[in-house]
């Protein structure tokens, strides 16, 4: 908030109290004898200028968890799917898993995705930067914002690439004749990853957008801090999960 | 009252409500099984002659209700948003908004679940754990259809709403703690939701992603659990080598975990209740916090035992078996850690502390048949017969809803000031106990006689179970009086919240945070169980005193 010159009430109705009276307890300008700071009514939890971050830090850490652990329940199922099979009329062990050469835009995709992620990483930064905090705290605009908000514009576009790269590597498999119901398991677990997986960039490209608008709309430094922070982790951590998922469909078949 | 709230105690009856009203949808079903096991011919009222598949049906709604709905919201999430964030000395939960949202959507599930029942064709037949092929295929059998569908999409909302509710709970405990509450001043019950929390966001993101898996088998044309040749009315639907074994294993990935997430909260209760009628203290809090975290561990890898007879590798049910019986040890841990506690004398025995230690009863009763089900030989015979059903009731069934009335009892004056009346208590205990224990122990003889589970009828040309229909009819006489004990619970219930006797402050002479006067203001110095043994006397310090208040 810019600094104001306008006079405090309380300053107004300031008495007199003489030529070597103390001001009253409350009123000293060093704080006095305290007692009306709120302090034995403050929030619990953590203490620090952090503590609302770290809680919603927290939130996400906890939620990614859970998150991890579906993905890991749909690798685990492309493994047993993999070995699943059947003996046939000479008693052969047969399985219908035949390996699925991945699209190579996939390469691409997974290098706009990384380089999405270090846009994004580049924009959180901004907003803790010490320097363009102070700045606003002395009213001197919102320097933070309007350095990381081409940042986020950027690893929102890039994002938007990934998803379209990997519409496109759904079309070129098509063309190969690979439905998600064609009869080859390969191809269901290709189409399911990558779409669950997509689907979770939809919802962090939502994140993104509401992050942008929360970075203009919010008026206190932490909570835009904060829109922007668990947007970044939640980014970041889809980024690694796709790593290892792709590592998954390209080298695992 | 409110209905829109995000304040975190309505929110704890709000859910403790959405339980109670599961658990009389799914105690109506069972009793409409029960009828139907003695008297088949008998047609009932309103819905007529029971056909095999509305058995099946009714299997499938009575276990969902009452696993999901009520022993896993209940303890968890129910009990959590009643008392968590005053036992921690916090104003609300982390994030109350998530709370209420979570909230809704387990409304929305229940919702979808019993519309179930109305579609055409009716509710699911697979049982709660919907075995693929079966739950695969909807022409596999009625109610696969869309009484099918229905079932997973209220599944998954609900495993939706139960992750939310677990993030809330562990970013509660490891962030709203208020100064000086350290993770050994903790109530035992903080300690139990922490455990469950962790096992609600492991358990439940598998669970989630296996019903994916079914739903894109079922309507994407994918064969992620459907076998070659799999043959339905003559028609081969087969379209892979699917594998209907990796279903099992991703279900009872969560299923196991799920009977901790809805049995631990009720050892941490029983806990408390133990060492606050019993004026004493918790003699190895450690130990018991840390048993706690064992079983919860343990309980991530015996997912195997329920699979002996599936044609799982028998190497593996071997390893399995090895793995369950190891939860025999801090699960006796636990009991007899109580059962210090309760030695000597001076137990006060008000109606919360009843249930407790009917809990205790199951608890013993029901987890010593577990060890005999751990053995894979065993298992082999027992596992399709009532044993397994006997065993499960009352290890999960009756001593989580032990606990939970426990709970009711002893919080009820946090939710409406007043306390529920005691005789009626009292003679809600003494007739549930006789009832549970009449419907569910008289099952392991049924089963050790070889009845087999979700047969709608016992005689008939191919079977003949006829030296067992008496003992049949006792436990469904049984089943009859245990619900129909319950009516005195919610005739206690409603009068109680209305025209009770107003609560004094601390009516229980409590140590830990939920009963302070005020919210504390000052750091906790105190654990959470001080009590003093002493003659006539009630000799205790709770959490809100400081450290150097002299006695």
């Amino acid at each position: 908030m810019p600094a104001t010159f306008t006079r405090h009430p309380v300053e107004i109705e300031r008495k007199d109290t003489g030529i070597g009276g103390k001001p009253p307890l409350d009123r000293r300008p060093t704080g006095g004898g305290g007692g009306d700071d709120n302090w034995d009514n403050r929030p619990n939890g953590r203490r620090g200028p952090r503590e609302l971050l770290s809680r919603y830090r927290l939130g996400v850490l906890f939620a990614l968890a859970g998150d991890l652990m579906f993905f890991v329940a749909l690798v685990s199922a492309f493994f047993v799917r993999q070995s699943a099979g059947h003996f046939d009329a000479r008693e052969n062990y047969v399985s219908d898993w035949h390996a699925l050469a991945v699209p190579p835009i996939l390469w691409i995709n997974t290098a706009v995705l990384i380089l999405s992620s270090l846009t994004m990483e580049v924009a959180r930064r901004q907003l803790f930067r010490e320097i363009d905090v102070m700045d606003e705290w002395l009213g001197l605009g919102r320097p933070a914002v309007k350095r990381a908000a081409p940042w986020m514009i950027a690893t929102f576009i890039l994002g938007s690439l990934f998803l379209a790269g990997q519409w496109i590597a759904w079309e070129q498999l098509v063309q190969q004749g690979f439905y998600y119901n064609s009869p080859d398991p390969s191809s269901h677990f290709f189409y399911l990853i990558t779409g669950v997986h997509g689907l979770h960039l939809v919802l962090g490209i939502f994140a993104l957008a509401a992050a942008l608008g929360a970075m203009f709309v919010l008026r206190r430094i932490e909570l835009r801090q904060i829109a922007v922070d668990c947007t970044a982790w939640y980014w970041h951590t889809m980024g690694l999960f796709w790593i290892f998922l792709f590592a998954l469909l390209a080298f695992f078949q | 009252m409110k209905l829109f709230t995000t304040q975190h105690r309505r929110l704890g009856v709000l859910y403790l409500l959405l339980s109670l009203a599961a658990v009389a949808i799914g105690t109506l079903l069972s009793l409409v099984m029960r009828i139907h096991r003695v008297w088949p011919d008998t047609p009932l009222p309103i819905i007529g002659l029971l056909k095999p598949e509305d058995y099946l049906a009714l299997v499938t709604m009575h276990g969902t209700l009452m696993i999901f709905f009520v022993l896993t919201i209940a303890p968890q999430i129910g009990f959590a948003s009643l008392v968590l964030p005053e036992q921690i000395g916090a104003r609300s939960m982390a994030f109350p908004r998530l709370n209420a949202a979570a909230f809704w959507i387990a409304v929305t599930a229940l919702l979808v679940l019993l519309t179930a029942f109305f579609v055409p064709k009716g509710a699911p037949i697979g049982g709660w754990t919907s075995y693929p092929p079966l739950s695969a295929i909807p022409a596999a059998g009625p109610g696969e259809g869309a009484g099918m569908d229905f079932w997973l999409v209220s599944i998954g909302l609900f495993c939706l709403s139960s992750w939310l509710a677990a993030v809330n709970i562990l970013a509660t405990i490891l962030g709203e703690r208020r100064a000086g509450m350290t993770w050994s001043r903790l109530p035992m019950t903080v300690w139990a939701w922490l455990v469950t929390s962790i096992l609600t966001l492991l358990a439940f993101a598998v669970l989630l992603a296996a019903i994916v898996l079914l739903i894109s088998d079922r309507h994407f044309g994918s064969s992620f659990f459907v076998p070659a040749g799999d043959l339905i009315n003559g028609r081969i639907v087969g379209r892979g080598d699917g594998s209907p074994l990796l279903w099992l294993h991703l279900f009872w990935f969560f299923g196991h975990p799920e009977v901790y997430i809805a049995v631990l909260p009720g050892m941490g209760l029983a806990t408390s209740l133990f060492a606050n009628f019993g004026r004493r203290r918790v003699r190895g809090y450690p130990v018991m916090a840390a048993m706690l975290i064992a079983i919860g561990f343990l309980g991530l890898i015996v997912w195997g035992h329920h699979m002996f007879v599936s044609g799982m590798n028998p190497y593996a049910g071997t390893a399995f078996a090895l793995t369950t019986m190891a939860i025999a040890v801090p699960s006796t841990v636990e009991v007899l850690g109580w059962l210090t506690m309760l030695w000597g004398g001076g137990l006060r025995f008000p109606t919360p502390m009843l249930f407790a230690l009917g809990f205790l009863s199951f608890f013993i009763a029901g987890g010593l048949t577990g060890p005999i089900l751990a053995q894979p030989a065993l298992d082999s015979y027992l596992h399709n017969t009532f044993f397994v059903v006997a065993h499960f009731h009352m290890v999960m069934a009756m001593a989580g809803t032990f606990s939970l009335f426990a709970g009711i009892y002893y919080w009820f004056p946090l939710m409406t000031g007043r306390l529920m009346n005691e005789t009626l208590g009292k003679l809600h205990f003494w007739l549930s106990i006789i009832g549970a224990w009449g419907t569910f122990f008289p099952m392991h003889f049924s089963g050790l006689a070889g009845e087999p589970r979700h047969y709608d009828r016992l005689t008939g040309p191919a079977t003949s179970f006829s030296g067992i229909i008496a003992n049949e009819r006792g436990i469904t006489s049984a089943a009859l009086f245990l619900a129909a004990a319950q009516l005195i619970f919610l005739w206690n219930i409603f009068r109680s919240a209305r025209r009770g006797r107003p609560a004094p402050p601390n009516p229980w002479q409590a140590t830990t945070l939920e009963w302070a006067p005020e919210p504390p203001t000052r750091r906790i110095e105190r654990g959470p169980y001080e009590y003093e043994i002493a003659v006539n006397e009630m000799i205790f310090t709770p959490q809100w005193e400081s450290a150097s208040k002299q006695e």
